[in-house]
């Protein structure tokens, strides 16, 4: 396998071709890969929460843990790096819920948020979301192969999905 | 809430602070290993409590590989205290858990757990959270409720990210006292850990006369 890349928690990484970019075991939490498939540039963010405006901003602010701000930045070092901004596509997956909670539960509804927070984003910057594996109640290893921009999805209970 | 914060995040907690929170973990854990002790007839001991304050990163791998398949019991504290509890095992102590508890012969490891295992797995969790909490309301005064158990088995990283979430929207950095259980005669071990708001352990401190 090309050489891998992996993000943590509330981080992204960009890279171009033939460079594979991981991110392990999303609960709540989101994964969004955006990719340009003519320069072969892309990048996986692993987003923690939804909005950075939930929380007093200060110059300590990771802005990478949050939807808003991460997407942001992403598209930005990605056109840095030389992808069109208007050939940028994203596919999303996480955002589960991992423990059966009762319905109301705060605890519950985080990765729905992150999700929504997350399309939310990508539209305001009119970036077509293609592929989306969301939800449900388990957790999921993320691979965007930058080859061909594919985004592997692997779980511990159900087989391997490439979207 | 409670006026102005004198701790802000979990890196401003200082080393007396620390021994505090790790006496309360040796407390709690030591409480929980009793009762996990009568329930599985066999004497349990207990590590001695670590008190981590880690970047997200480290703790989502502190306790084995992020992809390693975990079977994992969450409570939720709420009332005068803010915070979860999770028992952690991995499929093979939670099947040999099972088969002393419900006399099960049956030694083929399976990766799914039955309906009827996942309630007793998840009542372990519930007696073991409430006999925690409970030494912990006693030496504190504090009166904290605890939710009924949440069950899930997966990937430990992800089940690991339900309490960063929660806890880790301030700072980079999250708290958590850990111990680890183990049953010699079966060759038992699981963990337990807590995760406490800031705000839980200025009050935790401020009711032991420790100054912030």
């Amino acid at each position: 396998m090309s050489e891998l890349l992996v993000v943590g928690i509330s981080d992204y990484k960009l890279a171009r071709h033939p460079k594979v970019i991981v991110t392990y075991a999303l609960g709540s939490c989101v994964g969004v890969c955006l990719y340009d498939n003519q320069t072969k540039i892309g990048g996986l963010s692993h987003i923690m929460l939804p909005d950075s405006n939930m929380f007093p901003k200060n110059e300590h602010t990771n802005r990478m843990k949050f939807a808003d701000t991460a997407i942001q930045d992403l598209v930005r070092d990605l056109v840095k790096m030389g992808a069109n901004r208007f050939r940028l596509v994203a596919k999303i997956a996480g955002g589960a819920q991992m423990f059966r909670t009762q319905p109301g539960s705060p605890i519950g509804s985080i990765g729905d948020r992150n999700v929504f927070s997350a399309r939310k984003t990508l539209s305001a910057l009119n970036i077509p979301i293609i592929a989306e594996d969301t939800g449900s109640n388990f957790g999921r290893t993320v691979y965007l192969n930058l080859e061909t921009g594919t985004m592997r999805v692997q779980s511990l209970s159900r087989s391997v999905r490439e979207l | 809430m409670w006026g102005e914060n004198l701790i802000n995040n979990y890196e401003e907690l200082n080393d007396m602070h620390i021994d505090v929170l790790r006496e309360i973990g040796n407390i709690g854990a030591g409480n929980a290993a009793s009762a996990l002790a009568m329930i599985l007839n066999e004497e349990v001991s207990i590590s001695l409590p670590r008190v981590q304050i880690t970047d997200f990163n480290t703790a989502v791998n502190a306790l084995g590989g992020a992809e390693t398949m975990t079977v994992g019991v969450l409570v939720n504290l709420s009332g005068e205290a803010q915070g979860m509890i999770m028992l952690l095992l991995n499929m093979e102590d939670a099947a040999a858990i099972l088969s002393m508890l419900l006399q099960d012969k049956d030694e083929e490891k399976n990766a799914t757990l039955s309906e009827l295992e996942l309630s007793a797995i998840m009542e372990i969790g519930n007696i073991l959270s409430s006999s925690y909490i409970n030494s912990i309301s006693t030496l504190t005064g504090l009166s904290i409720n605890i939710s009924v158990p949440y069950i899930a088995i997966d990937m430990a990283g992800a089940l690991m990210s339900v309490p960063i979430i929660e806890f880790g929207s301030i700072g980079e950095k999250v708290m958590f006292i850990e111990e680890c259980f183990s049953a010699e005669e079966n060759k038992l071990a699981s963990n337990i850990i807590m995760f406490a708001e800031i705000d839980t352990l200025e009050v935790i401190m401020t009711r032991l006369g420790i100054e912030i």
